[in-house]
C-alpha cells in the first residue's frame, strides 16, 4: 500500500507529517478555544438571568 | 451567528473530504515524476496552502477595507479570525518548500524573489497578530491592523506574481496554467484541484468557527463589563 519513495522518502514523509501536525494543531486549539468561550459566554448569561 | 452555525458543519465536512480524498490520491496513487521524481507529491501541500496564505491576505484585506469604510464590527473580527490560519498556511507553504528544495536545488533557502516575498508576507502575518494582542482598545485594534493589512498586501501580491515580474531565481513559474501547452499532466492536476479546494473549504470553515468564537469573546466582555458597572 505505501507507495516506493526511495531516497526521498525522508523529504515527502517528512513534509507530509509536519504539515497534517500544523493543520490538526491549528483545528484542535481553534475548536478548544470555540468550546471553552461557548461554555464561559453561557456560565456569564445564565449568572446575568439569576 | 445562526447562519453561519448552519453553513460550518457542511463546510467543515466537505473541506474534511476533499483533504481526505486529495490527499491519499495524490500521495498513494500519483506516479514519480520523472526529473523530481517522489519529492513531486509534496505539490499537494505546497501549492494549496501557498495558495490560501496569499488569498487569505486578500480576504483580511477586504474585510479591514469593510471595517474603515463601513465600521462593521464583524468584518474586523473575520480579519483577525483569518490571520491565525493564514500564518499556519504561510508556514506549511515555507517549510514544505524548504523540505521540497533541498534535494532538487541542493538548498533548503534561496534569496529568490519569491521565496523572500512569502517571508516578508510570514513577517507582516506576525505582525499583524501581535499588533492586535498589543492594543486594548478593539476599535483602535481593528483600525491599525486594517492599515498593516494595506501595506502589507503589496507583498501578498508581490509574492504571487513574483516570478512574473523577476525572471532570475530557483522558484519555477507558476505550476497551474489555463495554457494548455504548459499545463501540467491530468494525473496531478485532479488530485491537487480536489486539494486546493479542500485548503480553501478549511480556511473558510476555520474563519467561520474563529469568528463565531471572536463575536461570543466581545459579547462576553460587554457582559462582565456591564455586571462590574451594575
Amino acid at each position: 500500500m505505501m507507495p516506493e519513495l526511495g531516497k526521498y522518502a525522508g523529504a515527502v514523509l517528512g513534509a507530509y507529517g509536519l504539515s497534517l501536525l500544523l493543520i490538526a494543531g491549528l483545528v484542535g486549539l481553534s475548536v478548544w478555544q470555540a468550546v471553552r468561550m461557548h461554555a464561559r459566554l453561557r456560565d456569564v448569561e445564565e449568572r446575568g438571568k439569576e | 451567528m445562526q447562519v453561519s452555525g448552519r453553513f460550518l458543519p457542511w463546510v467543515a465536512g466537505l473541506a474534511a473530504l476533499c483533504l481526505v480524498v486529495g490527499l491519499i490520491w495524490g500521495f498513494f496513487l500519483t506516479p514519480d515524476d520523472y526529473r523530481q521524481g517522489a519529492t513531486v507529491k509534496i505539490i499537494f501541500l505546497h501549492v494549496p496552502s501557498a495558495l490560501v496564505a496569499i488569498n487569505g491576505w486578500m480576504v483580511m484585506l477586504v474585510a479591514s477595507l469593510i471595517w474603515l469604510i463601513r465600521r462593521h464590527h464583524v468584518s474586523a473580527l473575520v480579519a483577525k479570525a483569518a490571520a491565525p490560519v493564514g500564518i499556519t498556511m504561510t508556514v506549511i507553504a515555507l517549510m514544505t518548500g524548504a523540505i521540497w528544495g533541498q534535494p532538487m536545488w541542493g538548498t533548503w533557502w534561496a534569496w529568490d524573489p519569491r521565496l523572500t516575498s512569502f517571508l516578508i508576507l510570514f513577517m507582516f502575518y506576525l505582525g499583524y497578530i501581535a499588533l492586535w494582542q498589543a492594543i486594548e482598545d478593539p476599535d483602535t485594534a481593528a483600525d491599525l491592523t486594517s492599515v498593516l493589512c494595506m501595506v502589507g498586501s503589496v507583498f501578498a501580491i508581490l509574492s504571487r506574481y513574483a516570478v512574473l515580474f523577476w525572471n532570475q531565481g530557483l522558484h519555477q513559474g507558476a505550476s497551474l496554467s489555463m495554457d494548455k501547452q504548459q499545463h501540467m499532466s491530468d494525473t496531478y492536476w485532479y488530485p491537487l484541484v480536489l486539494c486546493m479546494a479542500g485548503f480553501m473549504l478549511l480556511f473558510l470553515a476555520l474563519v467561520l468557527l474563529r469568528t463565531r468564537t471572536e463575536v461570543r469573546r466581545r459579547r462576553l466582555q460587554a457582559l462582565i463589563l456591564r455586571e462590574r458597572m451594575a
